[in-house]
């Protein structure tokens, strides 16, 4: 059984202007222990998936159709108070920038402390013992003397670990990391992807992974999920959507990223932009920017469906439609 | 003047039912004080209509009221609207007066620190943040009582009203002062005032042709919130007794004389001119927020 | 710790000495003390030997020392008003002003933080829009209209509170405190409410827009994601950040109320440090008016520091070194 299932998700921001879709007919799955990557320009949804699956979406935001599912329990429709018992303890998230997530005027340890109190039975002696152990399982040096240490005396690396010990240290089965190395040096992005992916493969937690760095996703996920203007496009295993995108989106997105194993003269980039919520075009939402679009792409909005060994909301793909 | 009134004001305007009412209380405050002489129904320094038989009727629809006098009279018979009207005229001159000197004086004193730069600037701004580390009121009261204290009691009675006017205006310039001389500064480095000294033309003459447009909208805030501070500081100096004499009252003046008859239980001759201060303070005070929102190209 | 006091104390200074200079040139050479002090009948004799006795002929910096000098050991000469030394008729007053300053600060804090606190988690409630409207009126009611109401309605109507005075006083040594008989809280509540009202809707309205600051920022988004009680998220790290500019505004409104009590001790006729400075205000008596100010702007630059130190207590950014926490 899947560890997370969201089906059919629709977001709406109701605005003055009219009812904004953020997201629409979002739907995927992601099993015990498997690391489902996200990806997408900056407003395809990716965040706002995160944010509805914790639960946390930003007023006047609200999930206005679909389900989410915590093995197999509706957590999109929980009190505000049974919800926040699931937040740390079931699902933990990741936030982009370290230098704010974390309490300013506390020390680190506190901050762990009081979430492991909040929903571990144990007390305040033992979850600072624990806490110790989870700034060294994230790699923080002289974890004993730093647990007293505030925030502002870390780096940004270090930061972002305390983060990630706070998102942990509940032992929670699913962790939303939301671009967490989006805001880190570069040299120090790839050892917390790497502590990420250790952690997450030793406490046997999976992961949502949201990034705009493909990069980062061809060497954490299992699968990955290709998010455009708030709807899936192509969703399938990585090595599949990195060599064989069925998507044009996808297989633009891919010809984007910088190959490491041959020089190329010059990368090749998707023409115009994505659209925005308040102009989402009919039809295939991609359909103006694709070079594949024929008539049916303009009048009607695609599912995904399969193709190839991942699936795509694309017509190229449908019965009897010729490629 | 006209671009102050562009469609962008005038809608905002519109669109706020608070706004147009504060703007219609203000302007029948402020028409009921200027035409006072005319429009009400008696003369209160006219000694010879006063009638001391007269004297402490309640407002006119309490049992003993008397129409003529329709919120009542005071110990001299005096009828209290028209005493308002007259006080409100006295409170508003010298709102206008005091906030008029604290514009001259501190657009003035902050295009000359910003130009100027260097050590005119430097004991400026520190004398304005020493001034600022003390609530307004207080330097009011002191300035007025430093003057006080060296005039001759005589010369003193004369020029009473321009006193207040010079010790309001004085405590309220840091504010203006410091808004345009960060205009100033900002303008100074630009290349065209740079240009107008190569050519020969003098700059401050430049900036002050240019600087002037730019702090308009703040300095017009700023004003109008002001105009509520001035009414209301002018309000507490009469009051408190140091300030406009009582042989022209403000309406701070009548509430400190009718204080004294709360006891007795003639309320109407304080209460309704507080009444009066508090309705003009309030509808000047949601004018100017609703100027400050509306001029903050932040929140358009 | 220690450097942070010594720098706060230099940047303290100039404020002294600018209001000491005042102070003095109030004294040298506003109206003539000379006169004053003589009365009517004189020989020029006398003149010059009160010149003397004064100091009047000496140079400027000569007698700005002096005054200086004076001023430190709480010297100010005798009022013109009441012929008495003036640090004895402010030491007079001092426990009056003081406790009703306290007592409004308090209801100002202990009133208006938890109200702007409410308003900030629950801006759209129906409470929270009354609040808000009451704060308008607040801002805008003049403290001595507040008195008059407050006591109109209290006092002349209901008869319940006394409109003036301090009530029965008792002396600690040379402190006379109301706080220890009935009657002198009875008399301490309208003029504290009056005292504290308009602070109390500045610091509500203070907090209200801080709290709805720090309600957007990514920690307090963190700390719910961590799944934190709302008490522990509101009130544990919402409430602790808003602290810190709530401080520094809190810390010089209060000192406003030292100000204010000079109209609220004449609304009441409260015997405090206030009524004596306006009475001296209106009657020129400029020792009185000079020591006044030289109090206050001690009273100022003490507060404003300590708002540094609590400033310094509350934000760990502030120390320097490795914290290590309490």
């Amino acid at each position: 059984m899947s560890l997370l299932e969201v089906k059919n998700l629709r977001v709406e921001f109701p605005t003055r202007r009219g009812t904004l879709v953020a997201l629409d007919d979002v739907s995927f799955a992601i099993a015990p222990g498997e690391v489902l990557g996200v990806v997408g320009e900056s407003g395809a949804g990716k965040s706002m998936t995160g944010a509805a699956i914790i639960g946390l979406l930003e007023p006047p935001g609200r999930i206005a159709g679909g389900q989410i599912l915590l093995e197999g329990r509706r957590i999109d429709n929980l009190p505000y108070e049974q919800m926040r018992r699931i937040r740390g303890r079931e699902i933990g998230a990741i936030f982009q920038d370290p230098l704010t997530t974390l309490n300013p005027l506390y020390t680190v340890g506190r901050q762990l402390v009081e979430t492991m109190t909040t929903h571990l039975p144990i007390g305040p002696g033992e979850a600072r013992e624990r806490a110790i152990g989870w700034l060294e399982q994230v790699g923080i040096p002289a974890a004993r003397e730093r647990i007293d240490s505030y925030p502002h005396e870390f780096s940004g690396g270090m930061r972002q670990r305390v983060v990630i010990a706070l998102a942990l240290c509940a032992e929670p089965k699913l962790i939303v990391a939301d671009e967490p190395t989006t805001a880190l040096d570069v040299s120090i992005q790839a050892q917390v992807i790497a502590l990420l992916k250790r952690l997450a493969r030793e406490k046997g937690t999976a992961m949502m992974l949201v990034t705009h760095d493909m990069g980062v996703i061809a060497e954490t996920a299992d699968r990955v999920a290709v998010m455009y203007a708030g709807r899936i496009a192509e969703i399938g295993p990585v090595r599949e959507v990195v060599k064989h995108a069925n998507h044009p989106y996808s297989q633009g997105l891919m010809a984007s990223i910088p190959p490491l194993d041959r020089r190329v003269e010059r990368l090749q980039q998707i023409e115009g932009a994505m659209p925005r919520l308040s102009a989402i075009p009919k039809g295939c939402a991609y359909n103006p920017r694709c070079p594949h679009a024929f008539d049916r792409c303009q009048t009607e909005r695609p599912d995904l469906m399969p193709a190839g060994r991942t699936e795509a909301a694309c017509w190229l793909h449908a019965e009897g439609s010729a490629r | 003047m006209r671009a102050f009134f562009d469609s962008d004001l005038w809608w905002s305007f519109t669109r706020s039912p608070v706004t147009v009412l504060s703007a219609v209380t203000a302007f029948v405050c402020i028409a009921g004080a200027v035409f006072a002489p005319w429009l009400a129904p008696h003369n209160p320094f006219d000694l010879a209509s006063l009638q001391l038989l007269d004297a402490f009727k309640p407002p006119a629809w309490s049992a003993e009221g008397d129409l003529a006098y329709p919120l009542g009279t005071d110990d001299q018979g005096r009828d209290v609207l028209s005493a308002i009207m007259y006080g409100a005229r006295v409170s508003l001159l010298v709102g206008f007066a005091a906030v008029a000197f604290s514009t001259l004086l501190g657009v003035t004193l902050g295009l000359l620190a910003g130009y100027l730069g260097g050590k005119v600037d430097a004991l400026l701004m520190r004398i304005a943040d020493i001034q600022l580390t003390f609530p307004g009121i207080l330097v009011a009261l002191l300035v007025d009582g430093i003057v006080r204290a060296a005039l001759p009691r005589d010369v003193h009675d004369q020029i009473a009203v321009f006193v207040v006017i010079f010790a309001i205006g004085i405590s309220n310039w840091p504010q203006f002062a410091r808004t345009v001389r960060g205009s100033t500064l900002v303008e100074r480095n630009k290349e065209y005032v740079q240009a107008a000294r190569v050519i020969g033309l003098s700059p401050l003459r430049i900036m002050v042709s240019h600087v002037l447009p730019n702090v308009m909208s703040p300095v017009l805030v700023i004003a109008t919130l002001s105009l509520g501070f001035a009414i209301l500081a002018e309000a507490t100096l009469s009051f408190l007794g140091v300030g406009v004499p009582p042989t022209q009252p403000s309406l701070g003046t009548l509430i400190r004389i009718g204080n004294d008859f709360l006891f007795s239980g003639e309320w109407w001759i304080t209460i309704f001119p507080g009444v009066a201060l508090i309705v003009m303070v309030l509808s000047v005070n949601l004018l100017g927020d609703w100027l400050r929102d509306a001029l903050n190209p932040k929140l358009r | 710790m220690f450097a942070f006091i010594i720098s706060r104390l230099l940047q303290a200074l100039p404020v002294m000495f600018t209001v000491s200079l005042i102070s003095f040139a109030m004294f040298a050479y506003v109206g003539d003390p000379v006169a004053i002090m003589l009365g009517q009948d004189f020989t020029e004799a006398q003149r010059q030997q009160l010149i003397r006795d004064l100091g009047l002929d000496q140079p400027f910096f000569v007698q700005f020392a002096t005054f200086l000098g004076n001023a430190v050991q709480g010297e100010f000469g005798l009022s013109y008003r009441l012929s008495r030394p003036v640090a004895e008729l402010i030491a007079e007053r001092a426990p009056a002003t003081l406790e009703l300053a306290f007592t409004a600060a308090f209801i100002a804090l202990a009133v208006g933080v938890p109200m702007g606190v409410y308003t900030g988690l629950y801006r759209n409630s129906w409470l929270s829009r009354f609040f808000l409207t009451f704060s308008l009126i607040g801002v805008s009611l003049p403290t001595f209209l507040i008195g008059i109401l407050l006591i109109l309605t209290f006092s002349v109507w209901l008869g319940w509170l006394p409109s003036f005075g301090r009530g029965e006083v008792t002396r600690l040594g040379w402190w006379s405190t109301g706080f220890l008989t009935w009657s002198g809280i009875k008399a301490l509540i309208l003029p504290a409410i009056t005292l504290g009202l308009f602070q109390l809707t500045l610091i509500m309205r203070l907090v209200r827009s801080e709290m709805m600051e720090v309600l957007r920022t990514d920690y307090i988004k963190f700390a719910r994601a961590r799944g934190l009680s709302n008490r522990a998220v509101h009130f544990g790290h919402a409430l602790k950040n808003t602290l810190v500019p709530v401080i520094t505004i809190a810390g010089l409104q209060l000192g406003g109320i030292i100000a204010f009590a000079i109209v609220t001790e004449t609304v009441f006729q409260w015997p405090g440090m206030g009524l004596l400075f306006i009475q001296s205000v209106g009657a020129a008596d400029i020792p009185v008016m000079a020591a006044y100010l030289m109090l206050i702007a001690l009273v100022f630059v003490t507060i404003n520091l300590i708002v540094d130190l609590l400033y310094y207590a509350v934000d760990p950014r502030l120390r320097v070194g490795r914290g290590k926490g309490h």
